[in-house]
């Protein structure tokens, strides 16, 4: 690999122990990508928590911090696995929960800003055309790309920290015009009327699609997406493409035209997505036993205007006796949502509103689902529908509205 | 969905090898043998797997009940999600861990655990391996030189 000055100073140990370790990880992942050269990153958002990091996560941040690691730009971190608030009443483990709170002294110790979101992009930071970054939670990375037109590819936990550590990525895949084109059409032939219909596009597409380089070009719809609407686009495909860059004709900045997206190339394939076809995802879903005591609005957490749009679907309502319904937000949003009023509303109709975490990553989730002998799981986000397998929940993708009828009825259609 | 497929996608380069024997286009790690687990499905930690036990636990994936520990896993793809990164050093760390895993396409997240973890990992096949190597089948995998093995086939009647 090419390496600067500054490169080779911090190789040789200059800069401190921890940024040296960092880079030298960087570099042995550089050889197997075919990176030749680093690119400076101005922001680094990170996933970090004790669910997925475990013990030996945690020992690794205590070793950094002893060796005096330090952020040189601004790193955020992704939502988490326990709200302070509500652990004890969800039944997690006490232990893992202390373990939590010493893993976010550690990261606050190297610098990190642990703002605990999977919404970084609607809430905190929002890089421009071109700019270079490197983000983890691949729903944050392919929003990146795609609707700002700025550079990363997915940076999960240990290669997030490393550029936090030494202020750069590796220069391959998204960071390169050359994976940035389009490689294939899909003309959306159907009226998208709700979040849940542009996460079953996701679906459909990253589904057929299962490649980090595989990036659709979306045109032919008639209205202007919303940034939630893209946001559970984007998500969903990340989820089941593992895609990480998609084009919006007219919506996406790299995108003016279908041909300026494909950068001159022809597509691989023209796909139509059609009313016909979203109704065919939502009638694949197994009801299973018909358990309709669990609804989930998370993955991606709530924006405050898809918050807004709960409270008035719950407004005078109440969650079913016996059934559960959850909603998770980034802090800063849920301080708003209370704020407006709109928390109050939530909260007097029985939603459960959970600050900095993911319902798919919380602490025990396993062991939560059997102690409420949950079956399935009914939520508006065709990504935490897809990513929650592993706990071995039945899950049934339906519209917001339904969501909310569901969770207040008791009964599932 | 209407779907036309104009063109073919990329492939991966040429077989340079015998039979028996596959070649991968990318590679880290040490070298290792152990039982092959041949998936149809692709893999993500998070979406399939428990990982207390080591057991592929999603509802209905091609692999469900499987456990990977201490195999050599072939997948076709990587699924998701970012949560490999500190995943597979957490399931290394508790002795669940595969010897490799053999990616057809991976993504990113999954070169930066197995990595990060010190687990062997390939990408990129001369050819799919389910025409070649079948779960039980001991497989050797060596990233020096880019190839992966048959040691010994599965006996007829023995293991999956």
């Amino acid at each position: 690999m090419e390496l600067t000055a500054e490169e080779r100073d911090i190789l040789a140990g200059k800069r401190g122990e921890a940024p040296k370790r960092a880079l030298e990880y960087q570099m042995e992942l550089g050889k197997f990508c075919g990176a030749r050269r680093f690119v400076p990153v101005t922001n680094v958002h990170m996933m970090g928590d004790i669910e997925v990091m475990g013990d030996a996560g945690l020992r690794y941040l205590k070793d950094e911090v002893a060796l005096g690691a330090r952020c040189v730009v601004g790193v955020t971190t992704n939502a988490r696995c326990i709200d302070f608030a509500h652990c004890a009443r969800m039944g997690q483990d006490a232990a893992e929960v202390a373990k939590e709170r010493e893993l976010i002294g550690c990261l606050r110790q190297m610098g990190v800003i642990t703002t605990d979101t999977c919404i970084n992009y609607q809430t905190v930071y929002q890089p421009h055309l071109g700019e270079h970054v490197a983000w983890g939670d691949t729903g944050t990375v392919i929003y990146a790309n795609s609707v700002f037109g700025a550079r990363s590819n997915f940076e999960s936990g240990p290669a997030a920290l490393a550029a936090a550590l030494t202020g750069r990525t590796l220069e391959y895949g998204f960071h390169l015009d050359e994976h940035r084109r389009g490689t294939f059409t899909v003309r959306l032939d159907a009226p998208l009327t709700d979040l849940a219909d542009w996460g079953a596009v996701g679906k459909i597409v990253g589904e057929s699609h299962q490649d980090y380089y595989a990036v659709p070009v979306f045109h032919g719809y008639a209205g202007t997406p919303t940034a939630d609407e893209l946001k559970h686009l984007g998500a969903a495909l990340a989820s089941y493409g593992s895609m990480g860059m998609f084009h919006f004709v007219g919506v996406t900045p790299e995108a003016p035209s279908v041909e300026a997206a494909l950068g001159g190339r022809k597509p691989t394939e023209t796909l139509t997505i059609s009313a016909a076809d979203l109704a065919r995802v939502y009638a694949s879903y197994s009801l299973g036993d018909g358990d309709a005591r669990l609804v989930v609005f998370s993955g991606p957490q709530q924006s405050l205007l898809e918050m807004r749009r709960l409270a008035e679907l719950f407004d005078g309502r109440h969650v079913h006796e016996g059934s559960s319904c959850f909603a998770t937000t980034n802090g800063a949003i849920l301080a708003q949502a209370r704020k407006l009023g709109y928390a109050d509303v939530l909260e007097r109709a029985g939603v459960t509103l959970l600050e900095g975490v993911c319902f798919y990553i919380l602490q025990n989730l396993t062991p939560m689902r059997i102690a409420n002998g949950w079956c399935n799981m009914v939520s508006n986000s065709a990504k935490i529908v897809n990513i929650i397998g592993a706990h071995r929940f039945n899950t049934i993708l339906r519209r917001t509205t339904q969501c909310a009828d569901i969770a207040c009825s008791g009964a599932l259609k | 969905m209407r779907r036309h497929r104009l063109q073919r996608s990329s492939e991966v380069s040429a077989a340079r090898t015998g039979n028996g024997t596959l070649a991968v286009e990318r590679a880290f790690g040490v070298a290792v043998e152990g039982e092959a687990v041949v998936s149809e499905e692709g893999f993500s930690p998070r979406y399939d797997l428990d990982r207390w036990s080591g057991l592929i636990t999603k509802p209905g994936h091609k692999l469900e009940g499987v456990s990977i520990k201490d195999k050599i896993c072939f997948f076709p793809t990587a699924k998701g999600g970012i949560a490999a990164g500190w995943a597979f050093n957490d399931i290394r760390s508790k002795g669940i861990a595969p010897r490799a895993f053999i990616f057809g396409i991976a993504n990113p997240v999954m070169i930066q655990g197995a990595i990060f973890a010190g687990i062997t990992i390939t990408e990129g096949w001369s050819r799919d391996p389910r025409g070649l190597i079948h779960t039980g089948d001991w497989v050797r995998v060596d990233p020096q030189r880019m190839t992966i093995s048959i040691v010994r086939r599965i006996r007829l009647g023995e293991g999956e």
